[in-house]
């Protein structure tokens, strides 16, 4: 079995994001980059896939600027086998992206493709769901425990109101959550190894894909802060303020 | 052209957040229908036939919509598709499963977790966990959209009398299938529509420390909602989780107990009318938005709370 894993690129989940005083984006300059936490969680259940003997080979993916390069590195450090990176300047939004994914599926015949839930970024919670669609495929999604029997894979998804199971034929397009796995760290020697696997570049014009923008960005703006209000010293006190000042109780 | 809304069926009724996407679809549109798919679609038919703004509602019934799998329902929605301008449904765990596979099949962005409406075809979004807002303007012909409840008011449930229609069933992808579900069970409101949320974190320390909240939910006829650090651990189900993976909620009162208030938890609850932090260390960034908080120690405040709000009752 063939995996496919997406990786992106995006601001570290610890950095206070600031926005940019002429309304165009967010700062991205200077500021601490990182893999998607979702996708590091796709990267290691492929690896747990392939230590139980499933999975034949483990291909990460990433999209975009020069420097998803370095994502895909972690990937390959983590113990994927070899990388591609979609070389693209330009904005690449969720239905390009996964138009991408599916060309490239359909050159590496993957059974199976795992990506993050969500971008911690774009916050948009639908890239494997369209690819699902163009696929023809059936979706896992927001899946925290994955088990595979013979050519079904029962995805365990967490949902509104607590756990659902899908029984789900291969090949199939998952989205993983955060406790499906805890990622591992890559290790030096594996860093040193990550190196020299195969990486290759790949414009998006050799998939033959249209990847024009569909949404047009007008502003980013901050959304308006909450002041920090009063400390109280007992709780005597609290429920009287609530009762008589908010009068929400 | 009319809306349509995907209405998500959860017991056999209406899930509330459709009344909030109602109201946002009331922005956009002068005729909104109402799809119901289910395996029996009777009340929950019915109950739609009667909320207020709603003209028509379609009635899909078939057993392949026992579940909500997106794989069904976004087929549905294609066929249904060149009726309409716009197709909304809540960005709830179905929403946001189904609307994005109908999106790429119709070959059209998804307009995701809309909190505003600019225009017809310009919205407002979050990104980054709610710490920047995107004003996004579509260009294509059908706009699939999902809907943040919290940002819209809940339509009235009376008052309508929308014709129904049946709708042919386009058949059932047999490569995906319903296997079991293990839902929470619970005789609180639901945390995202309850008036009163009273959330635990780690500073609980255990599953049954993490209990020690229910007499404060009691009293306030809360639900409950938790930390991720407190789901991980393992105190309560993943169902409780408030955040930016999470459920998203903007009650009249939000108490956080032994939440520190990291970013991805605050963009759950930052909407939030009143927010009450207690937190023994008073550096924890939930204070930072709480408009009261108390610093000490959750295992003597929580009794004197319940014991504050008994003397209250009286």
């Amino acid at each position: 079995m063939k995996i496919l894993v997406g990786v992106k690129r995006v601001i570290d989940y610890e950095v206070k994001i600031r926005v940019k005083a002429d309304e165009s984006g967010v700062e991205t300059s200077n500021v601490k980059m990182s893999m998607n936490p979702f996708d590091e969680i796709a990267v290691e259940e492929a690896i747990r896939l392939k230590e139980a003997g499933h999975a034949t080979e483990i291909i990460a993916v990433s999209m975009g600027e020069a420097k998803a390069q370095e994502t895909l590195r972690t990937a390959l450090a983590m113990g994927a086998d070899r990388a591609i990176h979609i070389t693209s300047d330009a904005e690449l939004q969720p239905l390009a992206v996964a138009k991408l994914f599916r060309a490239l599926i359909e050159r590496e015949e993957a059974d199976l493709v795992l990506l993050g839930k969500q971008a911690i970024d774009d916050d948009n919670n639908q890239t494997p769901q369209m690819l699902a669609g163009l696929l023809s495929w059936p979706q896992g999604t927001f899946a925290s425990r994955l088990e595979l029997n013979d050519s079904t894979l029962a995805v365990t998804r967490e949902v509104d109101g607590g756990l659902e199971t899908l029984d789900l034929d291969l090949p199939a397009v998952v989205s993983v959550d955060l406790r499906l796995n805890e990622p591992r760290y890559p290790t030096l020697p594996n860093i040193m190894k990550a190196k020299k696997k195969p990486l290759e570049p790949l414009d998006p014009e050799e998939l033959k894909v249209d990847i024009a923008p569909r949404l047009k960005t007008i502003k980013v703006t901050a959304p308006p802060k909450r002041k920090a209000g009063i400390k109280l010293e007992t709780a005597a006190e609290l429920v009287e303020r609530l009762h008589n000042e908010a009068r929400v109780i | 052209m009319p809306a349509l809304i995907l209405a998500e069926i959860r017991n056999g009724s209406i899930a509330p957040a459709v009344l909030n996407t109602l109201t946002a679809a009331t922005g956009l549109a002068d005729e909104i229908h109402l799809l119901v798919a289910s395996a029996d679609c009777k009340e929950a038919a019915q109950a739609a036939g009667q909320l207020a703004g709603v003209d028509k509602v379609l009635v899909a019934e078939a057993p392949h919509y026992a579940h909500t799998l997106a794989e069904n329902l976004a087929a549905l929605l294609v066929e249904l598709a060149k009726d309409y301008d716009y197709i909304l449904a809540p960005a709830d765990t179905c929403g946001k499963n189904v609307l994005p596979r109908a999106a790429a099949l119709l070959d059209v962005a998804l307009i995701a977790d809309i909190c505003g409406i600019e225009s017809a075809d310009t919205f407002v979004r979050p990104t980054y966990a709610g710490n920047a807002l995107a004003t996004v303007q579509s260009s294509d012909a059908i706009k699939l959209i999902t809907v943040r409840a919290t940002a819209f008011e809940a339509a009235a449930t009376g008052g309508g009398k929308a014709e129904i229609a049946t709708v042919e069933p386009p058949p059932e992808f047999s490569a995906s299938r319903f296997h079991g579900e293990e839902f929470t069970r619970s005789e609180r409101p639901e945390l995202t529509a309850a008036r009163v949320v009273v959330a635990g974190g780690r500073g609980l320390r255990s599953k049954e420390e993490f209990a020690r909240l229910d007499g404060l939910a009691d009293r306030l006829n809360a639900a409950i909602g938790a930390s991720r650090a407190a789901v991980d651990a393992g105190f309560v189900p993943n169902d409780y989780q408030v955040g930016q993976t999470g459920k998203i909620v903007a009650p009249d009162l939000y108490i956080a107990v032994g939440i520190s208030g990291a970013i991805q938890h605050l963009a759950g609850m930052i909407d939030s009318k009143v927010i009450v932090a207690i937190n023994k260390d008073e550096e924890a960034p939930i204070f930072e938005v709480a408009d009261y908080g108390i610093v000490g120690d959750l295992f003597k405040i929580l009794p004197e709370l319940e014991a504050a709000l008994d003397k209250l009752e009286q």
